[in-house]
C-alpha cells in the first residue's frame, strides 16, 4: 500500500500522530482538513510539465521523416513531390528529416528528440473531425469516448476539481490551451479540466488587452463594464498575469511564426511559476491536398514552410527552456490527426492517410528513432496506406506513466485499457501523489470493483442526483434522484450486468457537480 | 421587512463593485411614431425588451406582420391567465393542519392553511410555477409587466409567509398587468399580502403604523423626484386614512373594521393642495376615504412622471438626463394622465416611438438573472416535460429558481420594499446585476445548462445545440450558422476576425475549409445514428454556444 493511501484510510479525525511529519502534531485535523491534505502530499512532488503541439489538418509524415531504406518506392509513389535524398537531413541512416527542419536535427544530435515511426491505430479514420476526436479522446476507432485523455488524467490527479478550486495547494489552472478554445483533449468525464477561455479572457487578450472594440453607445458602455468585471473575476487571471510578468527575459523566437508565439508564452508561464501540468498549442494548415510543394523545387513550398516553422519554433522553445533553467521539467510532443496517403495526387499534394511519425522532445527524452522506416509498396496505389507500428495510446501511456508518474492501475482507468509502454522518457524521479485539495463530494469503495461498489456522497441539501455514466457520456443508471438534507450518504451501485471497463459516478447537487472514475474488473 | 431597518443591516455583496464612469449618450429621438424599417433586427429588439428573449419562432411570426400589428399584438394578450400553482410536494405529516385535502396536481391556492411547513412548501411551489409560466409565456408583454409590477410593488414571501396571500397578491399584479394603474394601486393597498408586508393590518387609530402610508407615496406613486414634495405630515395623515383594514386568513381576504379606523379629518400639505380628507364613520368609510385619498394623490403631476420613469428604465435604458426627461418622460406622463392612468396607451406610444427603436437604445440593457435564465430556455427551445408531468417540471423549474436567486434575483423575494437595485440605484442601475460574485455564477449556470444540463426525476433539461441549429436557415454553412446564432443571441455583433477564429477553432476543428463542417452536418442530418459523427456535431455546437454565452455580449439585451 502506498503511503498516502495508508494515511487516507487510517487517519480518523482527531487522532494524534505526533512524529509523523517533523514532529508536527496534526491533532484535530481530520483527513478532510486542508492542512491534513497538504501533509498527505509527499515531500518531493513532481513538477513535470507536458506540452502538446497539435498540427491540424493531417501532417504529411512521409515527407517529414523520409524513409531512406525504401527510397525508390517512395520516389515511385510520389514522383511530383518527393524530397531528393541528397537534401534530407540525416538522422539514423534509415530515415532522413525534411531539409526545413534543421532545428530539430540539431536537437536530435543532442539526444533531445525522439522520432517515433508510424504511429496510428487499428481501423483508422480518414475524417478530420473523427480522427481528431480519436486522437484527443484516445478511444478505439469504433468507439465514441466523450472525454479527453489529458482531461481524464487531470481528473485523476485533481479528483475534486472544480469544487474548491483554486486553493492553497493548487492556485493555477490545471491545463492551459493557448490561442484557441478548450479542446476535447482537456475535457474531463463531466467538466472541462482546461482553463476556460473566452474572447475577453483568452490568452493574448489577458496579457495584451486586445478584444473586439466596444461601440460608443449605451450598449458599448455596458459591454465595457461587463468586460471589466470579467477580467477582474476570471478565476486565474491574476496568477497568469503574475506568472507572465515574472519572466522578464527570453531567447528570441522566430518571427511570423504563430507556433513560436504560442510556445513562447508557454515557456514564460512555466518559468513564471505556474504549477499547470498540461499546455496545449495548435498550429494549422497541414491539409495539403494541393500545392504541397513548389513544383520547381520540392524542398520548398507550403509544407516546407510549415515544417520549418514547427522546427524553428520547437528549437527556440527548447533553447528558451534551457535559458530559463526549466528544461529539466518539460517534455513535449507533436501530433496530427492522421498522416497522408503514400501516393501523391495530381495537384502536387496528398490526400488523407493514416499512420505517421511524431516527435517527443525535451531534455529528459530518450533521443533516437523508434521503430523501422515505413515499408512502402513498390508501386503504391491510391488505396495504399502506411500500417501503424505503434499505437498512439502507447505514447500517451508512456508519458503518463514515466513523465506524469501515474501508477499502473490508475493508468488503466485513464487510458481505458492497457497499452505497451515505449522507451521514450526516463522513468526516474517519479514521486508524487494526487492532489486531494478541494472538496471531495463523491467517492467509491472498493475501486476497482468486480460486481458492486459503495458510492459515498456529500450533499449540501436539496435535490441530489447520483448517476453512473459510461465513457461515451451515456447514463447507465440514476441511483439517487431526490431531496436530501445536508450530509454524507452512501448508495450501493450494482454493476454486475455491465461489461468490464471504466464508469463514472456523477453527483449533481444544484450548482455543484463532481465525478469519480470507477473501474470494473473481472 | 421595514426598508430602513434593512438598510441598516447587511450591505449586500452586490454593492462592492465600484462605479465605472464611461460617458455614453442616451438614445436619441422623441416619442413620434417610428417610421424606419421593420426587419429582423427591429423585431428582435422589440421581443428582447417586451418578452423574455427572442425565439426563432416569434421572430419569424412577427416578420410576417407589420410593425403596428406586432406591437398591438404584444400589447393585447389574448390567452387566459395561467392555471394556478399545484401541489407537488408531499403533505408534511407533522403539520398542525396537514393539507391532505388537496390531492397531488390540484391547486392549493384557494385552500386556507396557516401551518408554517405547509406554507413554505406552497411558497416554493409558487416560485417554481412562476418560473414555468415565464418560460411558457405567450407572445405578449404580460410576463415582463407582471415582473415589472412585482419589482414596483415589491413584497417578500418570507415576510408575508402565507402562500395563499402571496399567490393572491401575484394574481392581482398579473390581472392588472396592462390595466389601470390607479385601480391597481387601490387593489394593492387593501390586498392581504401587502397589508401584511407593510403592516397595514396593524395600522389602527390607537396605534397608527406609517409604513404603507409612506411607501405608497415614496415608492409606489410619487417617487423621490425633485418635484415630489410630500411631507412627513402627509405620511402621518396617509396612515390615518388607511387605518382599519384587517386580514382574514380563513377567507384569504381583507376587510374594513370601522372600530379600528381613525374617523377624524385628515389634513394634507400644500403638495396636495392642502386637501382635507373628511373623516367618515360608516362601514364603507375605509373605501370612501381611500378613494378620496387616491383622487388626491393622482391629481398631482408627479405620479405619472414617476411611473413613466420606472417604465422607461424597465423597457429602454436607465439614463434619464434632462433631454430624455423633457422629450420622453414628460410627454409620456401627459399621455398617462390624459388616459386616466391606463398603462396600455402609454406603452403603445413608447414601444412605437422612434426613441425606443433608436440605434442607441438597442442592446444597452444588462439582462436581469430572470431575463438571462428564461431568455436562454426560450431562445434555445429547452425542452421540458409534458404539462401532465408537473412533478418533473416543478423540479426542473426549481433549479432555475435557485439559479436566479443565486445570481441575486430571488423571484418573490426582492431585497426589500424598494425592489431590485438595478432599477433605482444611481449611478450603476443595471450594472448592479454584474459583479465579481454574480458574473462567474452566470457563466457557470450557462456552462452547466449546455454541458451536462440538469436532471430531476430522471428527466433532463439541457440546451440542445444541434436541435437549435436545425431551426436556423442554413446550419450546414458554418458562416451562416454563426451569423444566424449571433443575430438571435447577441445585440452587439462580434468582428469578422473573431467570427473566423471561432469558426476555425471550433466548427472546423482547426481546418480552413468550410466543407468539413458542411459534410459533418449533412451526415448528421442524413444519418443521425452515426454515433461518432453525431458526437462530432453535437460537441462542436456545444462548444460554440458555450463560448458565445461566456462572452460579455451575451449579458446584454
Amino acid at each position: 500500500m502506498k503511503r498516502r493511501d495508508f494515511l487516507r484510510r487510517s487517519v480518523p479525525a482527531g487522532v494524534v500522530l505526533p512524529s509523523l511529519i517533523s514532529g508536527f502534531s496534526i491533532r484535530a485535523f481530520g483527513a478532510d482538513s486542508d492542512i491534513m491534505k497538504s501533509l498527505l502530499l509527499p515531500v518531493t512532488e513532481t513538477d513535470h510539465v507536458f506540452v502538446i503541439i497539435q498540427l491540424s489538418g493531417g501532417n504529411d509524415g512521409l515527407n517529414m521523416v523520409v524513409p531512406i531504406e525504401n527510397f525508390n518506392s517512395y520516389v515511385n509513389a510520389r514522383p511530383n513531390i518527393f524530397i531528393p535524398e541528397k537534401s534530407l537531413l540525416p538522422l539514423n541512416g534509415k530515415v532522413g528529416l525534411h531539409p526545413a527542419m534543421t532545428g530539430l536535427q540539431s536537437m536530435y544530435d543532442k539526444g533531445e528528440l525522439a522520432v517515433v515511426n508510424s504511429v496510428g491505430y487499428p481501423q483508422p479514420s480518414f475524417s478530420h473531425f473523427r480522427a481528431t476526436d480519436i486522437w484527443m479522446s484516445a478511444s478505439d476507432s469504433d468507439k465514441v469516448v466523450n472525454s479527453g485523455w489529458a482531461g481524464r488524467y487531470l481528473n485523476y490527479e485533481y479528483p475534486n476539481f472544480p469544487n474548491g478550486y483554486p486553493n492553497a495547494t493548487m492556485t493555477d489552472p490545471l491545463a492551459i490551451q493557448i490561442g484557441s478554445t478548450a479542446s476535447l483533449t482537456l475535457q474531463g468525464p463531466a467538466v472541462g479540466m482546461g482553463m476556460s477561455i473566452s474572447n475577453t479572457s483568452n490568452f493574448y487578450n489577458l496579457i495584451n488587452g486586445v478584444e473586439d472594440p466596444a461601440p460608443d453607445t449605451p450598449a458599448g458602455k455596458e459591454l465595457t463594464y461587463i468586460r471589466l468585471i470579467a477580467q477582474q473575476t476570471q478565476a486565474y487571471s491574476t496568477v497568469i498575469k503574475a506568472a507572465a510578468n515574472n519572466t522578464v527575459q527570453q531567447v528570441s523566437y522566430p518571427i511570423k511564426n504563430s507556433l513560436g508565439d504560442q510556445l513562447k508564452i508557454v515557456a514564460r508561464l512555466i518559468k513564471g511559476g505556474l504549477q499547470t501540468r498540461i499546455y496545449m498549442v495548435n498550429y494549422g494548415g497541414f491539409d495539403t491536398h494541393s500545392s504541397q510543394v513548389d513544383s520547381m523545387d520540392t524542398t520548398k513550398g507550403n509544407h516546407a514552410t510549415l515544417l520549418g516553422n514547427v522546427s524553428d519554433a520547437i528549437k527556440a522553445f527548447q533553447d528558451d527552456l534551457k535559458f530559463l533553467g526549466v528544461a529539466d521539467r518539460v517534455v513535449g510532443m507533436t501530433f496530427s490527426e492522421f498522416g497522408r496517403r503514400i501516393k501523391s495526387n495530381g495537384s502536387d499534394g496528398t490526400d488523407h492517410g493514416s499512420a505517421a511519425p511524431l516527435f517527443v522532445f525535451g531534455k529528459n527524452v530518450i533521443g533516437g528513432v523508434l521503430g523501422d522506416a515505413p515499408l512502402l509498396p513498390t508501386n503504391a496505389t491510391v488505396d495504399d496506406n502506411i500500417p501503424f507500428q505503434y499505437d498512439f495510446r502507447s505514447v500517451y501511456s508512456t508519458i503518463l506513466a514515466n513523465w506524469l508518474c501515474v501508477n499502473d492501475l490508475d493508468l488503466q482507468q485513464i487510458m481505458l485499457k492497457n497499452f505497451q509502454l515505449l522507451p521514450l522518457v526516463n522513468a526516474g524521479g517519479c514521486k508524487k501523489a494526487v492532489n486531494l485539495s478541494g472538496d471531495m463530494l463523491i467517492s467509491n469503495y472498493p475501486n476497482p470493483f468486480t460486481s458492486s461498489t459503495v458510492i459515498t456522497f456529500t450533499t449540501a441539501g436539496g435535490h441530489t442526483l447520483i448517476q453512473v455514466i459510461d465513457t461515451t457520456g451515456r447514463v447507465v443508471v440514476n441511483l439517487v434522484d431526490k431531496e436530501y438534507t445536508a450530509g454524507t450518504y452512501t448508495v450501493v451501485f450494482d454493476g454486475s450486468p455491465l461489461a468490464t471497463g471504466v464508469y463514472y459516478a456523477r453527483l449533481q447537487n444544484l450548482a455543484r457537480q463532481q465525478v469519480r472514475a470507477m473501474l470494473k474488473v473481472r | 421587512m421595514d426598508r430602513r431597518s434593512f438598510l441598516l443591516s447587511n450591505i449586500p455583496s452586490s454593492s462592492k463593485v465600484p462605479a465605472l464612469v464611461v460617458p455614453a449618450p442616451p438614445p436619441n429621438g422623441r416619442l413620434g411614431a417610428y417610421a424606419g424599417t421593420w426587419t429582423e433586427n427591429e423585431v428582435i429588439h422589440l421581443l428582447k425588451r417586451t418578452l423574455f428573449g427572442a425565439t426563432k419562432a416569434d421572430i419569424d411570426y412577427f416578420k410576417t406582420r407589420t410593425f403596428q400589428q406586432s406591437v398591438d399584438e404584444i400589447l393585447n394578450p389574448t390567452a387566459p391567465l395561467p392555471d394556478p400553482p399545484v401541489k407537488e410536494y408531499a403533505t408534511p405529516v407533522n403539520a398542525t393542519t396537514p393539507d391532505t385535502n388537496i390531492s397531488q396536481g390540484s391547486s392549493w391556492a384557494l385552500d386556507p392553511n396557516t401551518d408554517g411547513t405547509v406554507n413554505s412548501l406552497r411558497i416554493a411551489s409558487f416560485k417554481k410555477w412562476w418560473m414555468g409560466v415565464m418560460i411558457n409565456q405567450e407572445r405578449s408583454i404580460r410576463e415582463k409587466m407582471t415582473l415589472f409590477w412585482h419589482n414596483h410593488f415589491s413584497t417578500e414571501t418570507n415576510v408575508i409567509s402565507n402562500a395563499q396571500f402571496v399567490f393572491k397578491h401575484h394574481l392581482l399584479l398579473r390581472t392588472y398587468a396592462l390595466g389601470n394603474f390607479k385601480a391597481l394601486v387601490r387593489a394593492v393597498t387593501i390586498d392581504p399580502g401587502m397589508l401584511v408586508y407593510l403592516n397595514g393590518e396593524r395600522n389602527t387609530k390607537n396605534a397608527p403604523d406609517e409604513n404603507y402610508g409612506r411607501e405608497l407615496q415614496e415608492l409606489f406613486c410619487c417617487g423621490k423626484g425633485p418635484d415630489s414634495l410630500y411631507t412627513e405630515a402627509d405620511v402621518k395623515a396617509a396612515a390615518q386614512v388607511l387605518t382599519g383594514w384587517t386580514n382574514n386568513a380563513d377567507t384569504i381576504s381583507s376587510s374594513f373594521d370601522i372600530k379600528r379606523h381613525d374617523t377624524t379629518n385628515k389634513q394634507f400639505s400644500a403638495f396636495y393642495n392642502n386637501t382635507v380628507i373628511q373623516g367618515k364613520n360608516s362601514a364603507t368609510a375605509g373605501d370612501e376615504e381611500l378613494d378620496a385619498f387616491l383622487d388626491m394623490i393622482f391629481s398631482t403631476q408627479e405620479v405619472a412622471k414617476y411611473v413613466c420613469r420606472r417604465l422607461y428604465r424597465w423597457f429602454v435604458y436607465y439614463d434619464i438626463d434632462s433631454t430624455v426627461e423633457a422629450n420622453i418622460i414628460s410627454p409620456l406622463a401627459d399621455i398617462m394622465r390624459n388616459n386616466n392612468y391606463e398603462i396600455q396607451p402609454v406603452l403603445n406610444v413608447l414601444l412605437k416611438s422612434e426613441h425606443f427603436f433608436d440605434v442607441l437604445a438597442r442592446g444597452c440593457q444588462i439582462k436581469s438573472p430572470v431575463d438571462l435564465t428564461v431568455n436562454m430556455c426560450r431562445e434555445f427551445n429547452v425542452v421540458f416535460q409534458p404539462a401532465g408531468d408537473y412533478a418533473s417540471n416543478y423540479g426542473l423549474y426549481n433549479y432555475l429558481v435557485n439559479s436566479v436567486a443565486n445570481m441575486q434575483q430571488d423571484i418573490g423575494d426582492p431585497p426589500d420594499v424598494s425592489g431590485w437595485k438595478a432599477y433605482y440605484q444611481a449611478p450603476q442601475f443595471y450594472e448592479m446585476w454584474i459583479n465579481s460574485d454574480t458574473l462567474p455564477k452566470r457563466n457557470q449556470f450557462t456552462d452547466t445548462m449546455i454541458q451536462s444540463g440538469y436532471t430531476f426525476n430522471g428527466k433532463r433539461m439541457i440546451v440542445d445545440g444541434a436541435a437549435f441549429a436545425k431551426t436556423l436557415s442554413n446550419p450546414g454553412d458554418p458562416n451562416q450558422l454563426i451569423d444566424d446564432i449571433l443575430k438571435i443571441i447577441f445585440r452587439i455583433d462580434i468582428s469578422e476576425t473573431s467570427k473566423t477564429q471561432v469558426k476555425t477553432d471550433i466548427l472546423l476543428g482547426g481546418q480552413t475549409t468550410d466543407y468539413y463542417w458542411t459534410d459533418a452536418w449533412n451526415t448528421y442530418i442524413s444519418t443521425p445514428s452515426n454515433l461518432s459523427n453525431t458526437t462530432i456535431v453535437t460537441n462542436r455546437l456545444r462548444d460554440l454556444l458555450k463560448y458565445f454565452m461566456d462572452l460579455a455580449e451575451y449579458q446584454l439585451a
